[in-house]
């Protein structure tokens, strides 16, 4: 019996539609199954498979360094949450707009440092996500609300009908924007862009050398990455209700960087199951209590040295060099 | 006037701090071209070794020799415990990841930083330490008018004389050249007969003792140690390494002073909490303007 392959997706996901079902099906019923705690880290493995995704696209696709993603990720929260408060603009409508804010900022703050190259890139992008971080908490214009941040952020709503509120609800809006970037990602690697981006990863210099505009491909993807990134900002900062510094640290830009390198560089599936490990590994762990992150530790040491490609590496022959 | 000489002052220390670090990052990157998360953790693990020597061990050195005795004790015994932690680290976390490339062990330090960051945590406690100030000289001098702790002076002092030992071992000596060597083609150095694992041992146990030497005098100097000051730390002189050229170990060392000189400068007269900010701005800036670092090499990166 020939088993039909859902389009796009075969190249993608590796598995056929059964297979594809029946994760629907599970990622559909768990939070039917489960209290609210567990739905809620349900709801953080989505907000990290997002910005997993959305870093997979600088770093994955594009082999460029980028540490300071959480910059991206706090610009879209911060845009959320400030014009949310002070002009009550609703939540769904503010989510583009926090795209295109991320978006914006990218494109201003990557223009003039993205012909650097390999760890000079890096140690730029740290120094970007840092300035943000530290210019959140010194409270420019009185806007950021310094270390505390800013509270009472809306539910996302259309009009008075249709109110995200709770836990479940919350759930399914992050799926859905997981599954629709996946789906949007998936049909760009196989795009003409998708295909730029990779030549540039494996050789720079052949890629220019083809006609690849270079600069103009890198800049791309630092944008998109950065809408995505946005995006889940917005996600992020409605459901927590209020956002600060805090949770925009050089640390959250490592766990993305970890998150694409533990799942494998440029494959969708990998970003997941890197999601998963990073945000389900320490509430597996929890019983060890303050040796938590010990074990966490010398998990992520033990995955490198027993599979340094990544748990679900892209097949196409690509590593991680 | 003396004041702007008391920040230079200052701002030498905090930057022979941040060079000091940033000469173990730009050691392994040189050799390795690998990032060593890592190492911020164990100049604070360094740090915590030496409060608990300062406080426990060397009371009975300090009794013999004096103050200085028991300061140069705890230094030297945390400096010989950390290269063994260093070693460690280097063959558990490193060693089997090599033929794998360069971003695996950026994980796999990440996992090392976190280990020992939690290993701190779980031995000290979350807690902030104080490093016991009866146990550290405290004696001014005034020079010209301008105010100086003879500690910062034997701070700076120190690390002037360790930059420069090691300026020479790696630029003058036999195999200071392997060293060099190694870090411009591993394979063909190895086919001259350069025992890399040799030098990969030499970057690994210098690197974390200078770390751990660091960590003591910071204790020293501020008092107050934290499990996260490594963190932070780290980040800094990765910066010093970067604003110097990644891989040069002079430029490691001006990097770090001039970035500590530029950060208290910018908290004195521009303004204390934008003093980060301030100095990411500059390495940003300095990176627009010269893609490779302050003294950095001008040959293009091989693809």
């Amino acid at each position: 019996m020939q088993v039909k392959k859902i389009a796009g997706f075969d190249r993608i996901f590796y598995f056929r539609k059964k297979t594809f079902l029946g994760l629907l099906i599970l990622f559909g019923a768990y939070p039917f199954l489960v209290s609210n705690y567990y739905i809620d880290i349900g709801f953080f493995f989505g907000i990290y498979a997002l910005l997993g995704l959305s870093l997979n696209i600088v770093l994955g696709e594009v082999g460029l360094f980028d540490l300071g993603h959480a910059g991206f990720y706090a610009i879209g929260a911060y845009t959320t949450a400030i014009l949310n408060t002070k002009c009550g603009i609703p939540i769904f409508i503010l989510l583009p707009v926090s795209a295109l804010a991320a978006a914006l900022f990218a494109y201003m703050v990557c223009s003039p440092i993205i012909h650097l190259r390999g760890d000079y890139l890096c140690i730029v992008t740290i120094g970007m996500g840092e300035i943000v971080r530290l210019a959140l908490i010194n409270n420019p214009l009185d806007l950021t609300g310094g270390p505390n941040g800013v509270f009472g952020i809306d539910f996302p709503s259309v009009g008075n009908i249709f109110v995200i509120d709770s836990s479940i609800e919350y759930y399914f809006l992050i799926w859905v924007a997981v599954a629709l970037s996946i789906y949007g990602l998936s049909r760009l690697q196989q795009s003409r862009i998708g295909r730029a981006w990779n030549c540039i990863r494996e050789d720079e210099v052949a890629a220019k050398a083809n006609g690849i505009d270079v600069r103009y491909y890198k800049l791309l993807a630092f944008v998109l990455g950065a809408a995505l990134a946005g995006v889940a900002g917005n996600i992020y900062a409605s459901k927590l209700m209020c956002v600060s510094p805090e949770s925009f640290t050089f640390w959250e830009s490592c766990l993305m960087f970890c998150i694409v390198l533990i799942g494998g560089m440029g494959s969708i599936p990998g970003v997941l199951i890197g999601a998963a490990a990073i945000s389900l590994f320490p509430e597996i762990f929890r019983p060890f209590a303050m040796y938590r992150m010990l074990v966490f530790g010398g998990a992520m040491i033990l995955m490198m040295v027993f599979r340094p490609g990544g748990i679900w590496p892209r097949k196409r022959g690509i590593s991680g060099k | 006037m003396q004041v702007v000489f008391e920040q230079i002052i200052n701002g030498l220390t905090i930057g022979s701090f941040y060079g000091l670090i940033a000469l173990g990052y730009s050691m392994v990157y040189g050799v390795l071209k690998l990032i060593n998360f890592a190492h911020g953790d164990f100049f604070a693990l360094g740090s915590y070794l030496g409060y608990t020597l300062l406080i426990f061990g060397s009371a009975f050195v300090t009794s013999l020799f004096g103050l200085w005795g028991g300061m140069i004790a705890a230094m030297l015994v945390a400096a010989i415990c950390l290269a063994f932690v260093g070693i460690l680290v280097e063959r558990v976390a490193y060693r089997p990841i090599y033929p794998a490339g360069r971003l695996p062990a950026v994980v796999s330090a990440l996992g090392a930083s976190i280990i020992l960051q939690n290993v701190i945590m779980v031995i000290w406690g979350p807690r902030y330490q104080a490093y016991p100030a009866k146990l550290i000289p405290n004696i001014h001098l005034q020079v010209w008018g301008v105010h100086i702790t003879v500690l910062q002076l034997v701070i700076l002092l120190l690390s002037f004389f360790i930059m420069a030992v090691l300026y020479y071992i790696i630029q003058r000596t036999t195999f200071g050249a392997a060293i060099r060597a190694s870090a411009m083609d591993r394979d063909t150095a190895a086919l001259m007969g350069i025992n890399f694992n040799k030098v990969i041992f030499f970057i690994f146990t210098l690197g974390p003792a200078l770390g751990a030497l660091t960590g003591v005098m910071v204790g020293m100097y501020y008092r107050q140690i934290s499990f996260t000051m490594g963190w932070n730390y780290g980040l800094k002189a990765f910066t010093a390494t970067i604003l110097g050229g990644i891989g040069n170990l002079p430029g490691a060392m001006f990097g770090g002073l001039i970035l500590g000189v530029l950060e208290m400068l910018g908290a004195a007269y521009i303004s204390a909490a934008w003093k980060d900010v301030f100095v990411f701005l500059i390495l940003i800036m300095v990176l627009i303007f010269r893609p490779t670092g302050l003294f950095g090499e001008t040959t293009a990166e091989k693809v």
